[in-house]
């Protein structure tokens, strides 16, 4: 079980919200999608995507609904909210201000 | 934002909390869906259909834990939770009945005692008035003479308050009275109020028939025969008769019209007695002695209340109120000199009998917080005791994966179960309890002392509920942190008695208990010992053979000269009973409800200073007062019979009053000016108790009742004969004159001095039960501790015994050990015993809060039973058998 640290759990949050932006996926698809992007580097299991959606889908920001799945069977889809969207803008906003002081502070000189 | 993050959400999450089930299959579904596309990726990638299965749940973390992840982020589960534990707290529960009863018992009990007693203080003392509004803002308000002595006040100082008090909304007047109502040939007394005209409106209370009285109608003398009646009285009197209102019922012979029926439930305004009739002031000559008094001054007979203003206090109101004593004082010397005029919140109202309750009742609160503390230190030391046998449960919950906020949850909610159902016992109680004040008070006649269950006392029980929930969840709580996993789930290792690892917390609370109880303890035996001392003071007057009465003359409509004649015809008939050794009238009973008039005096040769003005209570008494009360009398003569209204006027006066006024000389023979007129001395009696058992010696003086003329003075009678059979003769004697008159109570004086002791009566009654079951606590609590850790420490015990040690050792060990935890109970209980005993103050008589033969005996009887709770589990140690001990 790879639990997200800190850190991860809030940019997992942002990464699903991202990835919905895009287009409404079902579980399986944001997983595939997960591993595209972040190319094994951020270690995202698929155990904690799941309870990831869940809390999304509590604070309002992505909602669900079953659809059909092809081969007779159903899936659930996950979109994002207007909410999830304008979180999104701000948790971006934040991101880039929060990693550009990192790597400001990374990228210093030693005197 | 608010709405739009909660309004959808509340929708999901009441669908995750109550579609559960659902929500469950659904998230199943979801995870199986995403395993078998993982799945067939693996195998389109080359893997075995094993290999694939094995690689796809490795990868989402183990189905079972993601769903129970998924389980965890939602929200709603706080609820789920709690019913959750509510569910395994009640299986617990029921899986030690023996432990649930008794932790239920003693939070039932403490929590009883505090609903009862808080319910009793809401009725009695903070809301005594069903019905009537605004009792925040109502306030006793009474008369005060130097000396911090409370009297009534008069009818005109009572108009010149209400009119210049500006801070007040309004005030009004109520005086108990009493009335003969003639039903049948039965003639029965019954209690009324004599109102002023303001009294319904100022209450707020409208009667459901008829009117209240109207402006004017307590203005005149006789002037206005009116009559509100009581809810009860109608029912019962009048048979519920819808036509009541412009009828006729005569009340003291005088016949009054009905004007209105008070709403049921209303019980007028005097704590301790339901009133039954309401008449207007204007007819208060029909009511009381002493003639007409609307006018006067001097006349103090009122007993009154004030609604304040909203949000003005009481030390504002009495700021102005003083300032009106005070105005009076310099308008009218004559009657005003040296006179105050007080205001009491209804609590510590001066007249009637909260005055009585009251101080027993604020000691009440005190002990019944120790005992409850007492029960919950109980409760906790048994979870405690349990919890450590759930160590083994706890630790295993901890292992697969519960934090440790879940396990404090559960455990909280386990004391909630507990204290919940204590409380809903406890409620019980109170609600049982609530009349149980005024039949515990020490009267002859019923009290009406109510409690009352309102949402203030419901508030507090479950104030108190979340209180012990939170001590009771927390103790086992504060053990469980000390969990350690490795240690517990090894096999139980045995303990050492007196151990300190684990053990404080329990000893901790076997302390606070013995302390606790310890006060209570002290405190009762204080009471005790008062109320035996009360029981030992002579009231100076003689106890045995002498009973009082009084024959409803006022209320029967008798006049002066009637009066004078049927008295005399009455004592002689009474002389001649057989057995009766002397019979005698007097005013005021000793220790009676009513207070004694006072009046200025002045004395030949005794210098008063410009602001002294000497005035001294004073009581009419016919002949053979003194021989029939058993004053002994040091010099001179008693009244005699031709000390009437045309004799020269005559005084005897108290031991205390020749000390204080002619320095010890025999006054015998001098004058007395009383109300500026001037009278002869012709005896001195000794002191005796006037108003109180607890009161100092202090100047008193007779007048003879011929001269001084009462038309419904008390009877005393002394005789050999039993009360019943008094009564019975009495009333035939009576009867024999007018068979319409009624016979009031008939007590002896011991009575009258015991119902001067009720208050402590009270007092030690409640609070040595409370006291007593304290202690029972207390003791089971240390009982519990013992042989606990007895029965934790048999290994050690059994190879001490291996060693050589016998059970003579072995008993000395346990005993010591409890004697330990008792003496450091008894240490803190001492201190706080010395400091919190003064709380008993005015319940106290000629102890000192300190009184060292009390601590004494009490510290005495608390080792006794220590000694007793620990001597079972100290035995059962010496018989430890090493060999099995060793073996196990």
């Amino acid at each position: 079980m790879t639990k997200p640290s800190d850190l991860m759990q809030g940019t997992l949050d942002m990464l699903i919200l991202k990835i919905l932006a895009l287009e409404p996926l079902n579980g399986w698809g944001i997983s595939q999608r997960l591993k595209q992007i972040s190319s094994e580097v951020l270690g995202v299991s698929d155990g904690s995507l799941y309870p990831a959606l869940q809390k999304l889908e509590l604070r309002g920001w992505v909602k669900s609904e079953w659809k059909a799945s092809g081969n007779n069977r159903r899936a659930k889809y996950y979109s994002l909210t207007r909410l999830g969207r304008k979180q999104l803008e701000k948790e971006t906003e934040n991101w880039n201000r929060v990693s550009a002081a990192i790597s400001g502070i990374v990228q210093l000189k030693e005197a | 934002m608010i709405f739009g993050g909660w309004f959808p959400n509340l929708r999901l999450r009441l669908h995750f909390l109550f579609r559960g089930k659902r929500v469950d299959q659904e998230m199943k579904e979801e995870l199986q869906e995403h395993l078998d596309r993982q799945i067939q990726e693996n195998v389109a990638q080359g893997m075995t259909p094993e290999q694939a299965r094995r690689s796809a749940v490795i990868a989402l973390g183990g189905i079972t834990q993601t769903e129970q992840q998924c389980r965890d982020a939602r929200v709603g589960n706080g609820i789920r939770d709690f019913f959750q534990d509510l569910r395994y707290g009640f299986r617990q529960l029921r899986r030690s009945p023996g432990f649930s009863a008794l932790a239920v018992l003693c939070l039932t009990l403490g929590i009883g005692a505090n609903a009862a007693v808080f319910s009793w203080v809401e009725g009695i003392l903070f809301r005594p008035y069903p019905l009537v509004a605004h009792q925040d803002r109502l306030f006793a308000i009474a008369g005060l003479v130097p000396g911090k002595r409370i009297d009534g006040l008069s009818w005109p100082d009572f108009l010149d308050l209400r009119r210049n008090c500006t801070l007040c909304d309004d005030a009004f007047v109520t005086s108990p009275t009493s009335s003969t109502l003639n039903v049948g040939d039965r003639a029965e007394i019954t209690i009324g109020s004599i109102v002023s005209a303001n009294y319904f409106d100022a209450l707020g209370v409208h009667p459901v028939l008829g009117r209240g009285f109207q402006a004017g109608e307590d203005v005149g003398s006789n002037s206005h025969p009116v009559v509100v009646i009581s809810h009860q009285m109608w029912r019962n009197r009048f048979k519920s008769d819808p036509e009541i209102v412009g009828k006729t019922q005569r009340l003291n012979n005088v016949p009054h019209t009905i004007i209105g029926v008070a709403p049921e439930g209303f019980y007028g305004t005097f704590v301790g007695r339901a009133i039954q009739f309401w008449v207007p002031a204007s007819m208060q000559e029909v009511f009381r002695g002493g003639g007409y008094v609307l006018e006067n001054r001097g006349a103090h007979w009122i007993e009154s209340y004030v609604l304040l203003k909203p949000g003005v206090s009481r030390a504002q109101a009495q700021q102005q109120i003083s300032a009106i004593a005070t105005q009076l004082q310099t308008s009218y010397p004559a009657t005003n000199r040296q006179r105050g005029i007080g205001i009491w919140p209804l609590w510590q109202t001066p007249f009637n009998q909260a005055r009585l309750v009251g101080p027993a009742l604020e000691v009440m609160v005190v002990v019944v917080a120790f005992v409850l503390l007492i029960a919950c230190a109980n409760v906790g030391n048994l979870l405690l005791v349990r919890s450590f046998a759930r160590r083994h449960e706890m630790s295993v919950r901890l292992a697969i994966g519960a934090t440790r906020k879940r396990l404090l949850k559960q455990l909280l909610t386990e004391g909630l179960i507990l204290s919940a159902l204590g409380a809903a016992g406890g409620f019980f109680i109170a609600f049982l309890c609530r009349y149980l004040l005024g039949t515990l008070h020490y009267d002859g006649t019923t009290l009406y002392l109510p409690g009352t269950i309102d949402g203030r006392v419901m508030a507090i029980s479950a104030g108190i509920c979340l209180l012990v929930t939170l001590i009771v969840g927390l103790v086992p709580a504060l053990q469980a942190r000390h969990l350690d996993l490795a240690g517990s789930m090894k096999a139980e290792s045995g303990t050492v008695v007196g151990a300190r690892s684990r053990g404080w917390i329990r000893s901790g609370l076997v302390v606070f208990q013995v302390c606790l109880s310890f006060i209570l303890l002290v405190g009762a035996a204080l009471l005790l010992e008062s109320l035996e001392r009360v029981r030992n003071t002579s009231p100076g007057f003689s106890t045995s053979n002498v009973v009082a009465t009084a024959v409803s003359l006022v209320a029967s409509g008798y006049d002066e000269p009637r009066a004078r004649t049927f008295q005399n015809e009455l004592i002689d008939r009474l002389r001649a009973l057989p057995g009766v050794e002397s019979a005698a009238f007097g005013t005021n009973t000793p220790l009676g409800y009513r207070g004694y008039s006072s009046t200025p005096i002045a004395v030949d040769g005794y210098q008063t200073s410009p602001t002294e003005q000497p005035e001294v209570d004073y009581n009419q008494v016919s002949e053979s007062y003194f021989t029939t009360l058993g004053i002994p009398l040091f010099s001179g003569r008693e009244f005699l019979r031709s000390d009437d209204q045309n004799a020269p006027l005559v005084a005897i006066v108290n031991r205390t009053m020749v000390e204080r006024y002619w320095r010890g000389q025999d006054p015998t023979g001098l004058r007395l000016q009383v109300k500026g007129r001037s009278a002869r001395v012709v005896g001195v009696v000794a002191d005796s108790k006037y108003e109180s058992m607890a009161e100092t010696p202090r100047p008193f003086f007779y007048v003879p009742l011929r001269q001084d003329f009462d038309r419904e003075p008390d009877l005393y009678i002394r005789t050999s004969q039993s009360p019943q059979s008094t009564l019975a003769a009495v009333l035939r004697e009576v009867h024999a004159l007018d068979s319409n008159l009624a016979l009031y109570e008939m007590i002896t004086l011991q009575e009258q001095v015991n119902r001067a002791a009720g208050p402590q009566l009270v007092a030690v009654t409640l609070v040595s039960t409370l006291g007593g079951l304290a202690l029972l606590l207390a003791a089971v609590g240390l009982y519990g501790v013992m042989s606990y850790s007895v029965a934790q420490s048999t290994r050690e015990l059994g190879l001490r015994m291996a060693l050589g040690a016998d059970a003579a050792n072995l008993l000395r060990l346990v005993l010591s050990r409890g004697l330990r935890l008792t003496t450091g109970g008894i240490l803190f209980g001492l201190i706080a015993a010395l400091v919190l005993t003064r709380l008993l103050g005015q319940l106290l008589y000629r102890v000192s809060p300190h009184d060292p033969m009390v601590f004494a005996s009490a510290l005495a009887v608390m080792t006794l039973i220590a000694i007793t709770a620990c001597l079972l589990p100290a035995r059962r140690a010496s018989r430890t058998d090493p060999a099995r001990v060793l073996r196990d």
